[in-house]
């Protein structure tokens, strides 16, 4: 990823790039497995993109925090400890207080550790920048995150099941299209959706 | 023997790592353009996962089960398997320098391969044995092989065909991956008992 290096980061540029130019999921195509497995259900992607949003901003805290002590021959390994200390946090802490959606998360929060987003994230923007926005960055990071696997997810339940958050709102007539759901599905909504994204993204840069 | 007959093929066709358990995308998607590419990352991942099967496995039960130290099975294991990645990188550049060449750039990625992580929690969440894992293990690697090589020969096929200009690239790629799945999921009604 190429990306002009300013000196001061603000906030809202910060946050532009987590939820609109550089979104994790639509403009890095990163995260991708999390990205079709959970979103079956937007009550799924929800609360997997909080996780993410928290593991990421810790992560990038602390290994903004210990950037200068960190050698670089062993930074990735480092970073896969740091990350997998609060992933195990937050798989503890789902299995305790919210059983029911660890569950139906299941393999995938400790896969959290392996997410890309992540490690993108730690290697090309924590371990350079200070710390204020090292935290904003991962803040606005999982935002994105969390707005896509939110959108990802409305399709798939809205035209999958007829639903939105478990909540039936289609009426009797819409047979709701079983194979959204299914793996087959994940694959078609993303592309159809990175489809569009592509298609406004165009149309923009035409009318500059 | 059969057991473990069934255990493989479930693996490889029934319960694909790809297309069904949604593990591995990220390498599935982004180095399947080749065939060659794609061969080579498939190598290197089965080779990777069949190994670091047996070493969790024998971590897990060894080292954190006696210490009752299960809940850090995440955290150790990525440790394991980063290092045994190193670890081949290292003996591979040595001793194999033609092999090393052809999959070097490939296996600093297999570290963050959601499907090396995947297959060894799924080892013990599955409570298999030290052969049933590695069995286990190999034929996940063999089903990730067979996924991303198929989508390698669609793509080198889809880049002369005449593509709407916003599905170009990274969407028609899933949805070829997505017209795979389909026909994998055709496996779902084998019956392996």
């Amino acid at each position: 990823m190429s990306r002009r290096q300013k000196k001061d980061w603000s906030a809202r540029q910060l946050f532009r790039n987590g939820l609109l130019d550089q979104n994790p999921i639509f403009g890095q195509l990163l995260g991708m497995c999390s990205a079709l497995a959970v979103s079956t259900s937007v009550i799924n992607g929800f609360t997997m993109g909080l996780c993410v949003t928290f593991v990421l901003t810790l992560s990038n805290l602390f290994i903004s925090l210990l950037r200068r002590f960190i050698l670089p021959q062993i930074r990735i390994a480092a970073y896969i400890v740091i990350v997998a200390g609060f992933v195990t946090v937050v798989d503890l802490l789902l299995k305790a207080y919210f059983p029911s959606l660890a569950a139906s998360l299941g393999l995938f929060i400790p896969l959290i550790v392996v997410n890309c987003v992540i490690l993108a994230r730690a290697e090309s923007f924590a371990s350079k920048q200070p710390v204020a926005p090292s935290l904003l960055d991962g803040v606005s990071m999982g935002l994105g995150y969390t707005v896509a696997m939110v959108v990802i997810s409305s399709v798939r339940e809205l035209l999958g099941s007829g639903s939105f958050c478990g909540i039936r709102i289609l009426g009797d007539w819409f047979s709701p299209a079983m194979l959204l759901i299914s793996p087959v599905g994940g694959f078609l909504v993303l592309g159809g959706l990175m489809a569009g994204v592509s298609w406004l993204k165009n149309k923009r840069k035409k009318k500059e | 023997m059969g057991n473990l007959l069934l255990l493989s093929l479930g693996a490889v066709l029934v319960e694909n790592f790809v297309f069904v358990k949604f593990l591995g995308i990220c390498p599935f998607l982004g180095v399947s353009q080749k065939l060659n590419t794609a061969v080579g990352m498939g190598l290197a991942v089965t080779f990777t996962m069949t190994i670091s099967s047996a070493l969790t496995w024998l971590l897990h039960r060894f080292v954190l089960v006696p210490l009752e130290l299960e809940y850090l099975n995440t955290v150790a294991f990525i440790l394991l398997i980063a290092s045994l990645v190193q670890l081949i990188e290292m003996v591979l550049q040595k001793f194999l320098p033609s092999l090393y060449a052809s999959l070097g750039i490939y296996l600093p990625l297999i570290t963050t391969n959601c499907a090396v992580l995947g297959v060894a929690l799924l080892n013990v969440q599955n409570g298999y044995d030290f052969v049933e894992s590695m069995v286990y293990g190999f034929s996940a690697g063999i089903g990730f092989l067979l996924a991303i090589v198929l989508l390698s020969l669609v793509r080198e096929r889809l880049i002369f065909s005449r593509i709407p200009k916003p599905f170009q690239g990274f969407p028609s790629a899933l949805i070829a991956g997505g017209l795979l799945a389909l026909a994998f999921s055709g496996f779902q009604g084998l019956q392996l008992a």
